[in-house]
């Protein structure tokens, strides 16, 4: 995020794109909502309508995948009737005036086409961000889960320089992260083109600073692969080793049975994990690791603030830290990193990152400092780009055009499956399923599709249905909501028996290699006539008509 | 500006409220239903005290201060009117300290205990009327014990803004109610537990917890939320001869200012499953057998070396991660650069 969560309480106008926030971030559905209260604007895009828009004074439904015709539509708005903030793209921007014909062809009626939303709504959206003096975009995944994802963030800091919405309070680029320590993964280097601390791994400078830092030589120089094309890489040999942490593989990929294949095509698999999940059977080597609650360390939330994590508990049997592990096996292969406690690995990141150099444990005990904070004496950066002033001097813009999700439906899989996060469950469901509790609220996944649909197919709450991709096929009970818009079914990636990634489509974002977990195209038929459980029809709480 | 406590001099700063600035000077005053968060309510009248040119006596939680300002805390009037008040929601409920979730953190307690209440000096009410709602799967709300503080309202309202509590009936029958007087489980309540949070007495408990552990018994740790990138600061409140975490509450700072969602306050307790990971596995002849950290180490490091001994750097692949620490990710990266000197470590922020 550009900026704080708090500033989100206080927002004039809040742009919610792709985002499913009182489900996948509740806390920051709050201020979200405490923000409308205080008499801020809220408009909600998105294809669903999601609990959120009970708040929003506008709920923008446009077509799954269609965001950049939406966005650049209100850019084009924003131009015609002057909106836009003069003063902003003439001292901050380098090409202000590329942008305005770029955005040319987006009239509202050619957008309508595209993204379904009538041209007359997305002109009174585009009066309502012109005409305020801040809005704070935050977005999600469903923004960035398309082979367009990097299309759809550059279109969103379009529409955001174009207002002058960076480097002030209460505004800016909100992406929530995820992951409770997403952002810290980024930071610390969990990537295949940057060293901790942004720096890049092909720049020889840098190559020589970490050289030395680390006291090692031969440090590569070529960037590494992304997720995706180190899993593809298994079937020609390129990749062999693979090593695993944290990640249950095969239920977080797109297109599951492509998955196993890849991994099955492993020389060596190494998984370090918490729970047997279903990667861990395909593992040669499993390291027990230690979880939240038995470790010390940090992470970096949304807002980029490090804030500590502390052992309370014995972990369980005799699993370790993760980073202890690793320094036994650097060790072994000749290299000791010298790690004792997780604090001293902190301190080895530190003293080579300026972002964090300030950031101690000391000064972290009590509450968490925002990067950049590079001295020991910084109170941290609640926003960045104060004042319109970019790490790379003056904003640039993107030309962006609208390309079609790689699926569509069609007379074979006739339904879009878009998928997500529910309330109750996190991820692959080993921490929440592991829970007391949860599972009573939420025992199994449920194919939620609209009342319209459900009636031309016979199918009604409860009753067991088969979702079937190119690439694979579920059963699970259906879910009929005015959630979903016609032609639209959604289901989420919780739970193994019947996960929505069996379905997905791997087909990549070329910049990110992001798969587009959002759009696939699928066909429904019902199985049998059935009943859900008191506890799961409670749910429906989460959908109120 | 300056003000007078029971004569002593107070530094205090315009917009303060009486009970902040004598609480800042460390004057006790009891409170039931003002609380930081949920702010002015004015409602219990625990907080009164004397203020001099102000007619009777005056609630501190809601006046503000003004320079010279003279406040008695510590006379009869005071002290007897606060009594009365304690000893009539005392009297008004069924208050059973021996066996309540609540004792030694509930605030009537404290009330009782500073101001020298006893003993309910009147007959108690019948509470045949209160309901028991068990409901939730997550909250346990009894109304027996409930003081109409107005604290919960506050928070389902302004707070976390879920807009599923508020008051319903009238007079003596006024109760807080879930949307239409659902029974909470049957309710839009989302379980967020900000009510149980911000509750002072035993009427809204974490169901989870109850018999779980005292408060004095439980060791509490300051830690961040395992869940999504909103990074709540919660505290662990731990059973150690157990090793088990007992309960989980918001922290009351940046950036949840005490808020959490049902995962991060109700699903603590998946580090003491017992399916967990315990020891280094190996697979051999298809099935994974437990080995020693010597044994599994000395295998990995040897089949690494051996592989990429043979093919180079570049077919090692590693995966970081968003759920683990900064420090494990760190320790990660550098093991994939120093150690293996390839670039391949990427994490799942692209899923």
């Amino acid at each position: 995020m550009t900026n704080s969560i708090k500033e989100i309480g206080d927002a004039e106008v809040l742009f919610v794109i792709g985002s499913n926030t009182t489900e996948a971030h509740p806390v920051i559905s709050y201020f979200m909502k405490r923000a409308v209260k205080k008499g801020g604007t809220l408009i909600v895009n998105d294809p669903r309508k999601i609990d959120l828009t009970r708040w929003a004074q506008m709920h923008v439904q446009h077509r799954v995948g269609s965001d950049v015709a939406y966005l650049n539509a209100l850019i084009h708005e924003i131009f015609a009737n002057g909106w836009e903030n003069r003063e902003f793209l003439a001292n901050h921007t380098e090409n202000p005036e590329a942008i305005r014909e770029w955005v040319k062809p987006y009239t509202p009626e050619m957008a309508e086409g595209i993204c379904g939303v009538p041209a007359a709504t997305i002109r009174q959206v585009a009066k309502i961000l012109g005409t305020a003096k801040s809005v704070s975009v935050c977005y999600t995944l469903g923004i960035t889960e398309h082979i367009c994802g990097t299309d759809n963030v550059k279109t969103i800091a379009n529409l955001q320089m174009v207002l002058g919405n960076l480097g002030k309070y209460g505004a800016g680029v909100n992406p929530l992260r995820g992951q409770n320590n997403v952002q810290g993964a980024c930071d610390m280097g969990a990537l295949p083109n940057v060293y901790h601390n942004y720096q890049a791994v092909d720049n020889p400078a840098t190559i020589k600073k970490y050289e030395e830092a680390w006291g090692v030589t031969g440090l590569s120089g070529k960037v590494g692969y992304k997720m995706p094309t180190m899993l593809r890489k298994a079937h020609d040999g390129g990749t062999r080793i693979l090593y695993c942490v944290g990640d249950n593989t095969v239920q977080t990929e797109p297109h599951m049975a492509h998955t196993i294949k890849e991994i099955q095509a492993l020389e060596f698999f190494i998984v370090c994990d918490i729970f047997p999940n279903i990667t861990t059977p395909y593992a040669d080597v499993i390291f027990p690791d230690t979880c939240w609650g038995e470790e010390d360390g940090t992470y970096s939330n949304t807002e980029r603030r490090v804030q500590r994590v502390r052992a309370a508990l014995q972990a369980p049997g005799e699993a370790r830290s993760h980073w202890w592990v690793l320094q036994e096996l650097g060790k072994r292969l000749g290299y000791d990193m010298g790690f004792t406690t997780a604090e001293s690995v902190w301190e080895d990141m530190r003293k080579t990152a300026t972002s964090y150099a300030g950031i101690t444990y000391e000064r972290i005990e009590q509450l968490g400092l925002q990067w950049p904070c590079p001295t020991l004496t910084h109170p941290g950066t609640g926003f960045l780009h104060k004042d319109g002033n970019f790490t790379r001097g003056k904003g640039l813009f993107h030309k962006i055009e609208y390309i079609p999700p790689a699926e569509q439906a069609d007379g074979q899989y006739p339904f879009i499956l878009s998928t997500g996060r529910r309330l109750w469950h996190y991820h692959t469901g080993t921490q929440t399923r592991n829970s007391e509790g949860l599972s009573d609220l939420f025992p199994e996944e449920l194919l939620e599709l609209s009342p319209v649909d459900a009636a031309r197919l016979g199918i009604k709450t409860g009753d067991w249905v088969a979702a079937s991709s190119r690439r694979g096929r579920i059963e699970l009970r259906a879910w009929v909501t005015e959630r979903s818009p016609a032609g639209v079914c959604w289901c989420a990636f919780h739970f193994h028996e019947a996960c929505a990634n069996v379905l997905t489509n791997d087909a990549f974002d070329s910049v990110t290699e992001t798969a587009e977990y959002k759009v696939c195209a699928i066909r429904v038929e019902k199985l049998a006539d059935g009943e859900l459980n008191t506890a799961a029809g409670s749910m429906k709480r989460q959908a109120r008509p | 500006m300056q003000i007078t406590i029971d004569g002593k001099r107070c530094e205090a700063s315009p917009g303060q409220t009486v009970l902040a600035v004598a609480r800042a000077h460390g004057f006790y005053v009891p409170t039931l239903c003002y609380h930081a968060k949920t702010g002015k309510a004015g409602k219990c009248r625990a907080c009164v005290a004397e203020i001099a040119g102000m007619r009777g006596l005056q609630t501190t939680c809601t006046v503000e201060v003004k320079d010279g300002m003279v406040v008695r805390l510590d006379s009869e009037k005071v002290r007897k009117a606060q009594r009365l008040v304690v000893d009539l929601l005392l009297s008004s409920g069924r208050h059973d300290c021996l066996s309540c979730e609540k004792n030694g953190e509930c605030e009537l307690q404290a009330a009782a205990y500073y101001l020298g209440v006893k003993k309910p000096s009147f007959a108690v009410a019948n509470d045949e009327a209160a309901k028991f709602d068990d409901t939730s799967r997550f909250v346990v709300r009894d109304d027996a014990k409930c003081i109409k503080c107005g604290r919960c309202v506050a928070g389902c309202k302004n707070t976390v803004c879920n807009d599923v509590l508020d008051f319903g009936f009238r007079s003596g029958r006024t109760k807080v109610i879930c949307d239409h007087d659902q029974p909470m489980g049957a309710s839009t309540c989302v379980q967020c537990g900000e009510c149980v949070q911000l509750c002072p007495v035993g009427a809204l408990v974490d169901k989870k917890a109850v018999g779980q552990g005292r408060v004095w018994d439980l060791a509490k740790v300051n830690t961040t939320c395992p869940y999504c990138g909103v990074g709540c600061q919660v505290t662990m409140h731990v059973d150690r001869p157990r090793n088990r975490i007992v309960k989980v509450t918001g922290r009351e700072c940046a950036p949840n200012e005490g808020m959490l969602c049902v995962k991060g306050r109700y699903g603590y307790d998946f580090p003491s499953h017992p399916e967990r990971l315990k020891y280094p596995m190996i697979k051999r002849d298809g099935v994974h057998v437990r080995v020693s950290w010597d044994e599994a180490l000395d295998y990995t490091a040897d089949r690494i070396r051996t592989i990429v001994g043979q093919h180079g750097p570049d077919v090692f692949s590693a995966f970081g991660s968003g759920r683990i620490t900064n420090e494990n990710n760190y320790a990660l990266a550098k093991f994939t650069r120093a150690v293996i000197h390839t670039n391949n470590i990427d994490h799942c922020a692209r899923t």
